[in-house]
């Protein structure tokens, strides 16, 4: 991979820092009019997740690092790993439960996921902001009581445990922000 | 691409009254307004500027460098006649490109001769108070700042604590350098941002390291330069110097630079013979200061990135 100096160093930028792959948040210049030059840059560590504020004195290069998004579908688990496939080439991608952590609870298949690969391996498998999902066990619903408040727990087809309103059933499909994991609204009913 | 402005038009209108607000400070005060070369034979051999050339042209014989600043054209005008002037000018830094760094700026700069620096920074205060409104005022050393916010003498400190007090504080990772580099990274890193509830800050006499072209003298036991910053709100503004006049000492200090320069694999740079003629002849003992007038725009109109305050930014160029 290329070398990147400080200069280039912009949002969204792959490279690699004390042996981790990164990707570039923030880069700030920083120059005392007399003095030295230094980059004050924020990186998100692909590996852990954690910000990293780092400075770096002007010029210094960085190592790029070979990690691609691509969306893919979710295909099934065998228990150990995770299988998805690029629907373009059908090429298949076996995911570890340190890439499918955040996506976990929201793993459907057939549905599309953004997969982001480091050297050609799953890094991070990375949910839509919004899934849709059946809920398979719940409370019964209370009938015409879609205006009050109250909520109750619901268990989707994946495993997640949400928290819904009173009138929704089993069987029905609801809409989750993944970011937050909370119910939005009721898709369908059964 | 984009062709429209990357600052509105109140703002321009805003840089319109602040330079004529400027002018009519130093007309009111007599001090002439100058202008000189912006396409110089020689550059500055200060390490951390890097002057954009211009290599090629029927009406130049050898590469000419865009001025970082107006200083050395300015002195040889005061030895020349010894009196107050200032000048409003571009002038050009590679690689200074942020949300505070345009490689094309807008620069103030004025000499008082007979001044000593904290007579200069009284003006510069009057300027900035005339151009923005008041503002509480601190004046540091630059040693005092250093103790009260970080508990460390900066002049007796090795290079060993300054590091570590800099890496407890900073991610500096594999960062290596000398006590001005982490002088320089506390300062920016921890020192400014503190400043930035106290309104006008002036710092004052610097590690003589770093004294620039500033006089050298001892005070407290220790060799200071006679330089100074302005911090307004945080913001880096103003620097000044009581003005080294001493031609030989003048002279080192170039040849330092160029060592230092070698250090740290750059090119040395031809030194400003013309300059040095000029200080042979006799610079008047003086005070002078630069001052950054796109960032002075930019508490004037409240914002926090330079290209809000520029018409068109370095991008847009």
């Amino acid at each position: 991979m290329a070398n990147y100096s400080t200069n280039d160093f912009r949002s969204g930028l792959k490279v690699i820092l004390d042996g981790e792959p990164c990707s570039i948040l923030d880069n700030e210049f920083v120059k005392p009019g007399k003095g030295q030059a230094f980059n004050r840059v924020k990186l998100r560590n692909l590996n852990t997740g954690r910000v990293w504020e780092r400075t770096f004195r002007s010029g210094e290069t960085l190592e790029g690092a070979d990690v691609i998004d691509l969306t893919m579908e979710y295909l099934y688990t065998d228990g150990e790993f995770w299988y998805f496939m690029e629907p373009d080439t059908f090429e298949q991608h076996r995911a570890d439960e340190k890439a499918v952590a955040d996506a976990l609870n929201w793993l459907k298949e057939q549905e599309r996921f953004e997969v982001t690969l480091y050297n050609g391996a799953p890094l991070i498998v990375t949910p839509p902001n919004f899934v849709e999902l059946e809920i398979v066990e719940t409370d019964p619903g209370l009938k015409g009581d879609t205006a009050q408040g109250g909520s109750k727990p619901a268990t989707l087809s994946t495993g997640a445990v949400v928290k819904v309103p009173l009138f929704i059933n089993q069987g029905e499909v609801i809409r989750v922000d993944t970011r937050s994991g909370e119910y939005q609204n009721r898709v369908s009913k059964s | 691409m984009g062709w429209q402005p990357s600052a509105k038009l109140d703002t321009l209108r805003a840089r319109a009254r602040l330079l004529g607000r400027i002018r009519s400070f130093f007309a009111s005060r007599e001090i002439l307004e100058v202008e000189t070369p912006l396409l110089c034979n020689t550059g500055v051999t200060d390490p951390a500027l890097e002057p954009l050339t211009v290599e090629r042209g029927s009406s130049i014989a050898e590469p000419r460098f865009l001025q970082t600043s107006p200083e050395y054209a300015m002195k040889r005008l005061l030895a020349s006649h010894g009196q107050p002037i200032f000048q409003l000018a571009k002038a050009f830094r590679d690689g200074e490109a942020g949300a505070r760094h345009n490689p094309e700026f807008t620069i103030l700069e004025w000499y008082r001769p007979g001044f000593d620096h904290h007579e200069l920074m009284a003006e510069v205060a009057e300027l900035v108070r005339y151009c923005i409104g008041g503002r509480e005022l601190h004046t540091y050393s630059y040693r005092q700042l250093f103790r009260e916010l970080l508990s460390v003498d900066p002049f007796t400190a090795t290079v060993a604590e300054l590091q570590a007090l800099a890496s407890s504080r900073i991610d500096t990772g594999a960062l290596t350098g000398d006590k001005d580099l982490w002088l320089d990274l506390l300062m920016s890193h921890v020192v400014e941002p503190q400043l930035a509830t106290r309104g006008m800050c002036f710092v004052h006499d610097y590690p003589a390291s770093q004294a620039a072209l500033a006089q050298i003298s001892e005070v407290d036991g220790v060799q200071v330069g006679h330089r100074f910053e302005l911090y307004v709100d945080g913001l880096e503004l103003a620097n000044g110097y009581r003005e080294l006049t001493d031609p030989a000492e003048q002279r080192l200090r170039f040849e330092r630079d160029n060592l230092q320069r070698r250090d740290r694999g750059l090119a040395p740079r031809p030194l400003d013979e013309r300059l040095l003629a000029a200080m042979a002849h006799g610079l008047p003992q003086c005070s002078g200061v630069a001052l950054g007038v796109d960032r002075l725009l930019m508490l004037a109109s409240g914002h926090a990135d330079i290209r809000d305050v520029l018409a068109f930014d370095w991008a847009r160029a």
